[in-house]
């Protein structure tokens, strides 16, 4: 009984919204936008962390690893059982240094040995004139030693010093290129690990290692303490200076994508209503009709509030989609990336859509109620 | 004696310091075709729309089926007007988006259970069986007026109130809507009509007359038939 009920009801909202296409079509295709930029923003809200964050890699290390205890240097066991702790995915380059101290033209300076492919990942905001170094017996050195000794890459640099068993050594080393951060580095003669341990000696360890990891925020937090708790000997440190700039600059950006979705919904939520507030004075003579022939205030509510949600579900299951698609396009505009898609915005925007045009059709279906059938049904 | 269906006693339908109707009485027998007729202004519609339960009188008693109408809340004359009173309209009120036989199960849908097979058979006897699966807009004046019938009479009601349904029809289909109306009261059907049109008048038993708001004649059209 009552399901014969339900079906002409839904025949009947159906019929309203198949055969008076046009006419709803403005309301729609409110939905469907608001949707889309629902969708889109609340995808790119949830990727930024991701995005920024491996524009943030630009900015160089994010956490150093320090020695703890007494041997003063982390092994490059030691680095791997970290390794093993940090999401591959998450991690940009790894740059192990080990320092001494040499002299050039009996002018001292700091010796780096380091892997040369992790600094490049792990700093890649290092300008450097010339080349980085790709072999054996090449250094990079310092825009200050260059100045000092008028070195241009391509030249030959002569240090000095005394290695690990305190004999005195001398070395030529050929100038691949010459760096500039504008931070201590340009004091620096930089060359590979194994030149290290051929010149200065001494078992393979490092000072401090520079990692530069995608991760930010309480993320990167996390992974600092489970270093420290699952790694003898290793201590890691966050690099303050670049995880707030990263946490404030998130912080902004996600609070303004949050507030022009507020705007956009409220927007589309007004666009409804005007939408369905004209449609309720274009049928006020259905709604007239109906209250004449027996229906109650309840059941024009529901007939109003079915094409309503109608309207909200098909306008949210497109939003879903092309605000993936918005979000897409953002992202390979802006990030040069791709986004998965997030299964769950499809509820979500969906449910939102209902929600809003529900909201959005309160007022106009609270004047529908209000129709008095005697004055709209009214002969000429 | 014969059965009332509606007794009105000294109605009154002020609005401000206007009376549209003033102390008008009158009764409609069980069964009778009764038209109520008048110029522009003399209170027809106000009329129509209280013995519709679409409106309230200011003052007096309105008895349908001996139960006081005049007091009861906007719901209960919802529910007395859906169960009770099948309304034809001078401009038929069609859903111009549901087809002519959906637009007949509008009715049964707020009365009881929609039924199309019922439908149909309602726009059969008002010969439209047809035309079931056409929209408003496909049909005809005079179909759209004969849906209209089919949608008052679909609930089997005790009376049916016809408000100038012939006022937008060219001759031939007021003709057919009249002869429907006729087959109606002739199954024992009430048969109010409001009109202006004294053809029309003509066709039910008794005239009521209004003017400025006042029955101005009760006029006897059995007399005038049989002479």
């Amino acid at each position: 009984m009552q399901a014969k009920r339900s079906m002409f009801y839904l025949r009947t909202v159906f019929a309203s919204l198949m055969r008076r296409r046009s006419r709803l079509l403005v309301a729609l295709l409110s939905i469907t936008i608001g949707a889309t930029i629902l969708s889109g923003l609340v995808t790119i809200f949830y990727d930024i962390p991701r995005q920024m964050g491996q524009e943030f890699r630009s900015y160089g290390a994010n956490m150093v690893l320090l020695p703890k205890g007494e041997s003063g240097t982390i092994s490059p066991e030691q680095l791997e059982a970290v390794r093993a702790i940090l999401p591959t995915d998450d991690v940009i380059g790894v740059a192990p240094y080990r320092y001494d101290t040499i002299a050039i033209n009996d002018l001292p300076f700091i010796i780096a040995g380091t892997d040369f492919a992790g600094a490049q990942a792990a700093s890649p905001f290092w300008g450097i004139t010339g080349e980085w170094p790709s072999g054996r017996n090449q250094a990079l050195i310092g825009r200050e030693i260059a100045n000092t000794f008028r070195l241009e890459p391509g030249e030959s640099v002569v240090v000095s010093g005394t290695n690990s068993e305190g004999e005195p050594f001398e070395k030529t080393f050929s100038v691949a290129g010459i760096v500039q951060t504008g931070g201590q580095e340009e004091t620096f003669v930089f060359i590979s690990i194994d030149d290290y341990g051929a010149v200065v000696g001494g078992e393979v360890a490092f000072d401090i290692v520079e990692m530069s990891v995608t991760s930010s925020g309480a993320g990167l937090e996390e992974l600092v303490t489970a270093i420290g708790q699952e790694t003898e000997g290793v201590t890691a440190q966050l690099v303050r200076r670049v995880t707030q700039s990263e946490d404030t600059v998130l912080s902004k950006l996600q609070s303004l994508v949050y507030l022009v979705t507020i705007v956009v919904l409220m927007l589309t939520m007004i666009c409804v209503a005007t939408t369905m507030m004209a449609v309720v004075a274009e049928r006020r003579r259905e709604i007239g009709l109906r209250k004449a022939l027996g229906a109650t205030n309840g059941s024009v509510v529901l007939n109003f509030l079915g094409e309503c949600l109608a309207m909200g579900f098909v306008g949210g299951a497109l939003g879903s989609l092309l605000g993936f698609g918005l979000a897409q396009l953002v992202s390979l505009q802006v990030f040069n990336r791709t986004i998965d898609f997030p299964l769950a915005i499809v509820p979500l925007t969906i449910f939102s859509s209902l929600v809003i045009t529900t909201l959005a059709c309160l007022l106009p279906v609270r004047n529908a109620t209000k129709i008095d059938p005697a004055i709209v049904l009214k002969g000429e | 004696m014969p059965q009332m269906l509606l007794e009105l006693k000294e109605i009154t339908k002020s609005y401000g310091a206007l009376d549209a109707l003033k102390d008008v009485s009158f009764d409609v027998e069980q069964g009778e075709w009764l038209a109520i007729m008048g110029p522009s202004g003399s209170g027809k519609t106000t009329m129509m729309n209280i013995i519709g339960c679409m409106d309230k009188p200011s003052q007096g008693t309105v008895l349908l089926d001996g139960r006081d109408i005049s007091q009861e809340s906007a719901r209960s004359l919802t529910t007395i007007r859906r169960d009770s009173i099948g309304l034809i309209f001078q401009q038929f009120h069609l859903i111009n988006y549901l087809t002519a036989v959906e637009n007949v199960m509008v009715a049964q849908y707020y009365h009881s259970l929609p039924d199309e097979a019922e439908a149909l058979d309602a726009l059969k006897r008002v010969g439209l069986e047809e035309r079931a699966r056409h929209l408003p807009n496909q049909l005809s004046g005079g179909e759209q007026q004969r849906v209209c019938i089919a949608r008052a009479l679909i609930n089997r009601p005790q009376l049916i109130l016809a408000d100038e349904p012939t006022g937008n029809l060219d001759e031939a289909n007021e003709l057919k809507v009249l002869e429907l109306l006729r087959e109606l009261h002739q199954e024992g059907r009430t048969v109010i009509v409001v009109t202006h049109d004294p053809e029309v008048a003509q066709q039910a038993r008794r005239t009521i007359v209004l003017e400025h708001g006042r029955v101005h004649e009760i006029r006897d059209n059995a007399l005038a038939h049989q002479a």
